[in-house]
Order: structure tokens, then sequence, then C-alpha cells
């Protein structure tokens, strides 16, 4: 008796802590950013109300509109980069390369990028694309340019290529992990019915990967969604994305209502793209064992 | 058959030319940052001037600079070992007990490993104005701590899962107490998942910048001082600070490696 109330003590202590600072630090928070949402804005601060009209703002004024469909293109357009990239590339090292030390040298190569400063990965590139940066001074040092040009930087291209490079890693994780659980007699069974290396591929390696390119798809897409140091620092007026709109409401616009409702709106789309992965790879699941 | 070699054989040059393409895409911005930290000029053109430490010595006399890396690594070790007392037991608790609203207490805790950083930290924001919190290094201590339960909590949990329980009985059987069998046997099993998760949330607390723009009072960390310079321009002196950062990177990941590998294999 005595053990057993002390072993629900403990059991108690172990629930108890983190699922407190759960609800102070994150579904508190949650709750509050959902109700100033709803305030109005009454310079120099907000009264409380029950409204919609941030809501509206955000889905009919066309400023907000185009920065949440231009979020949207480039967060689509950095994953699409990411997975022609990261496909070729995780394939490659799981059913070509032999040795298995190279193997892990090689998948170690694209993960190590991740523990260096993200600040740091997107800075390089402003160096790099700039206009008195390193491609256009190399460009005009072998004589391809005669002046530098303006249209390495401070656009979506720019934006593109800064966010691919940087959330690569997350693409080529969980696809090399879905290709290397792909069992190789699988790919031989194939071979020795007849079929050839691209209808193997298609039809075996590439619906036995995609679990792992959805959650590839997933995780690139929702951190390229809420980025806001990229396109400061290379995305120029033409790279302003949505997690920069919302961070001006909190600064100099001090608008915190529709900052909130923002953020809130961001918050859902995440939520929406996670669940309907989840459920794409519940209803897609093929049991290999 | 010998066609099929020599197919093999162009289709291996096609992929190895893919990935040092990609190998270079990755690793030539790096190089290219830590070898203009070296360059005797105060522009990033080519071609290159010639070798200086200039950028060095400007960094290690700039006092503002050495006092946001030292708020850097007091914030990131806080905030590491305040993440590991709440994620562990969370994992525990997801991994061991039953309790009520355990579902949504798991997708809530997860959320900061796909939510963008900046929702975290404007949720806090809010909450610490509301409760009349002063703005300063330790509320950005919470912010980290709470983003990265997540990190924790992924790795320890799928460590536990993956635990035999049989060891745990035997302990028990033999009649170890529960905190013995906790502490001899339990913790060493999960001793990689541990190491790895702190490794891993010290680079990120270190290195975190949407959390802490808005959770930050006067004080600077690192990566935002680093942020305001860069909207001022760009300097060799960023590039020697970032190539410094990245020596440190590598000293984490060498000792990750190396600190788990005798466990795992």
């Amino acid at each position: 008796m005595n053990r057993l109330s002390r072993d629900g003590l403990v059991r108690a202590i172990v629930c108890f802590t983190p699922i407190l600072w759960a609800i102070a630090f994150m579904f508190v928070p949650y709750v509050i950013i959902l109700t100033y949402s709803f305030w109005t804005k009454k310079f120099p601060t907000f009264l409380p109300d029950f409204q919609f009209g941030n809501y509206a703002l955000i889905f009919f004024d066309p400023q907000y509109v185009s920065v949440l469909m231009r979020t949207g293109k480039i967060a689509l357009f950095v994953t699409a980069a990411a997975l022609l990239l990261a496909y070729p590339f995780a394939y490659f090292l799981v059913f070509r390369v032999k040795s298995a030390k190279v193997r892990g040298l090689l998948y170690m190569a694209v993960i190590a990028p991740l523990w260096v400063s993200y600040l740091l990965r997107a800075y390089t590139w402003k160096t790099i694309l700039g206009n008195n940066g390193v491609l256009n001074s190399f460009l005009v040092s072998i004589g391809i340019l005669d002046e530098p040009t303006d249209v390495f930087l401070y656009n979506q291209f720019s934006m593109v290529v800064t966010l691919t490079y940087i959330f690569i890693p997350f693409m080529v994780m969980p696809i090399y992990t879905a290709l290397e659980k792909i069992p190789k007699n699988l790919i031989e069974a194939s071979k020795d019915l007849g079929i050839g290396p691209w209808g193997t591929f298609w039809k075996v390696v590439w619906p036995l990967s995609l679990p792992g390119v959805i959650a590839g798809a997933t995780f690139t897409f929702c951190l390229t969604f809420g980025d806001f140091v990229a396109p400061v620092l290379v995305g120029g007026p033409d790279g302003v994305m949505v997690a920069n709109i919302i961070t001006s409401q909190f600064g100099s616009a001090l608008n915190w209502p529709l900052g909130s409702a923002l953020a809130i709106v961001v918050l859902i789309i995440v939520l929406s793209i996670i669940e309907m992965s989840d459920r794409v790879q519940r209803a897609g699941r093929i049991d290999l064992a | 058959m010998v066609s099929a070699t020599l197919k093999e054989r162009a289709g291996n040059g096609v992929f190895g030319t893919v990935i040092a393409c990609i190998l270079a895409y990755l690793y030539l911005p790096i190089l290219i940052l830590v070898i203009f930290s070296f360059n005797d000029s105060s522009s990033l053109t080519l071609p290159l001037k010639g070798f200086t430490w200039q950028w060095y010595e400007t960094l290690f006399n700039n006092s503002d600079l050495l006092q946001a890396l030292r708020n850097s690594f007091y914030v990131a070790i806080s905030a590491t070992t305040l993440t590991l007392l709440i994620g562990v037991p969370a994992a525990f608790a997801l991994d061991r007990i039953r309790f009520p609203g355990k579902t949504v207490f798991r997708r809530l805790v997860l959320l900061p490993l796909v939510l963008p950083g900046i929702i975290t930290g404007i949720s806090m924001l809010n909450l610490f104005k509301l409760v009349g919190f002063q703005l300063s290094l330790e509320t950005v201590i919470i912010g980290h701590a709470t983003a990265l339960i997540s990190i924790v909590v992924t790795q320890v949990f799928a460590r536990l899962q993956r635990l035999n329980r049989s060891l745990e009985e035997a302990a028990a059987d033999l009649g170890a107490r529960p905190w013995e069998t906790f502490f001899f046997v339990t913790l060493p099993n999960i001793r990689s998942a541990l190491i790895g998760s702190a490794l891993l949330s010290f680079t990120l607390s270190f290195d975190e910048i949407p959390v802490t723009f808005f959770l930050t009072g006067r004080d600077n960390t690192l990566p935002m001082y680093i942020w305001s310079t860069l909207r001022r321009g760009i300097t060799p002196e960023i590039n020697a600070v970032g190539t410094l950062i990245i020596l440190g990177s590598l000293v984490m990941i060498v000792l990750s490696v190396s600190m788990l590998r005798p466990q795992d294999e």
C-alpha cells in the first residue's frame, strides 16, 4: 500500500511539471493571441472586443492576401527545389554507394549544416549574391559580365536559393530513412520479373518512399512558411513574407490584434498541413513487415 | 552483360555529378564565409586581397560582441538544463503513464517542431506583458526551453519506446528500489538520447532568433547582435565571428558523434 501510494506520487510529479509548463507557457499564450485577434485597435492601445474585422482584413485586403499567397508560393518553390535535390541524393546514398562508411559520411555531410548557425547560412548568401558580392565580382573578373548586376539578390529567386539551402537537410533525412527501409529483395524480385530500372523505380521504390517524401515536404513547407530571417536578409521588398508582417504589427505598426490574427491564420495553415500529411501517410501506409 | 555494367557506370557517373553539385551547394557558401574572414579588404569581393588576422582582432576588442557571446552561453546552458528537466519527465509520462488529455498534451508539446518560432515568440510575449514580467535574458530562457522541449521529447520518447522493459523488471525482481532501477538501469540506457538532445538543444538555443527577438529586453544574444549589425551592412568582422561559430559547431558535431557511437553499436 505504502509502495503503491509512493509510486502514485512519483507518477503525479512526473506528469505534473510538464503538464503545468505546457499549460502555462503554451496553452495559455495561444489562448491569449486567439483572444487578442478579436480585439480592436484604438490608437495608442487596443480595446477588448469580439469582432472579425482583423480576419476580414487579412482575407479581403489585397495587401495581406498577396503576402499570404506569396509566402505560400515561395514555400512551394522551396519544397519542390529541395525535393528535386534531396531525392536523387538520398537515392544514390541508399542504392548506389556500396560502402557503409562512405554512405554514413555523405549522410553526415548533408545533416551537418543543420548544426551551423541558421543566421550565418542566410547571411553568407547575402554576401554571395549581392551587387558587390562574390558571384558578381567573380563573373566580372572572368569577363562574363561587364558590370555587376542586381538580378541575383533581393528577389524571390534569392529567397528560394537561400531557403532551399537552409532547409534541405529536413528533406534528405526522412527520404533517406524511407529508402533505407525498402527491402532490397523487392527490387531484385522486380528485376527478376523482367521490369526495367525505370519501371522498378516508379512501381516499387517511389511508392514505398512516399511517406518520407511527404514528411520531408511537410517539414520544408512549414518551416519556410514561417521564416522571417531570410526575407529580411535576401528578400527585399518583393520577398516580404507573412512572418515579417506579423513582426511589424508587434513593432512599428503597433497593431497587436491584427498581428495576433495573422499568427492564428499561420497557426491554422500549418496545423492543417500537418493534419493532412498525417492522414495521407496513414491512408497510404504499406505494411512491409 | 557488358552493356549492363556500362549502363550502371554511366548511371553512377550521373549520380556522382549530382552528389558533387549538392555537396558544392552545401559547402561552397560556408567556405566562402570562412575565406573572407581572412581577406585583407573591407569589401567582400573577388579577387582576394591577401591574408589578415585584422577582423579577428577587431572582434576580440569589441566589448558589445563579447558581452553578447557571454549572454548566449548563459541562455543556451540555462535553457538546455531547463528543457531537459521538463522534457525528460514529459517523455516518461508519454511513454508510461496514462492520464486524461494525453493526446492534447502530446500535440501541444510537439507543436514547436513545425510551428514557426515567431508564433512561440509573440504568444509568450503577450503572456509576459499581461502578467507584467520584465523582458530579460530570463524570459528568453523560458521561451527557448519551451520551444526545445519538443526536441528532447521526440528523442527521449523514441529511445524509451525501444527500451527493453524486461531489464527494469529484472532489476525490480532482484530487489532494486524504483529510484535505483531508474538511476542504474533506465538512465544509462537512454544516455545517448539525453546527450544527443542536450547537444542539439544547446546548439539550437545558441543560434535562436525568432523567439529571442520578441522576448529579450535590453540584452542581446550573439545571433541578435549579429542580426542588428547586419541591418547596418556587411562587414568581414561578421565573417570572422561566423568562422568561430562554425568552428564551435564542428566541435559540437564531433562531440555528439563520438559520444553517441559506443552505445549505438
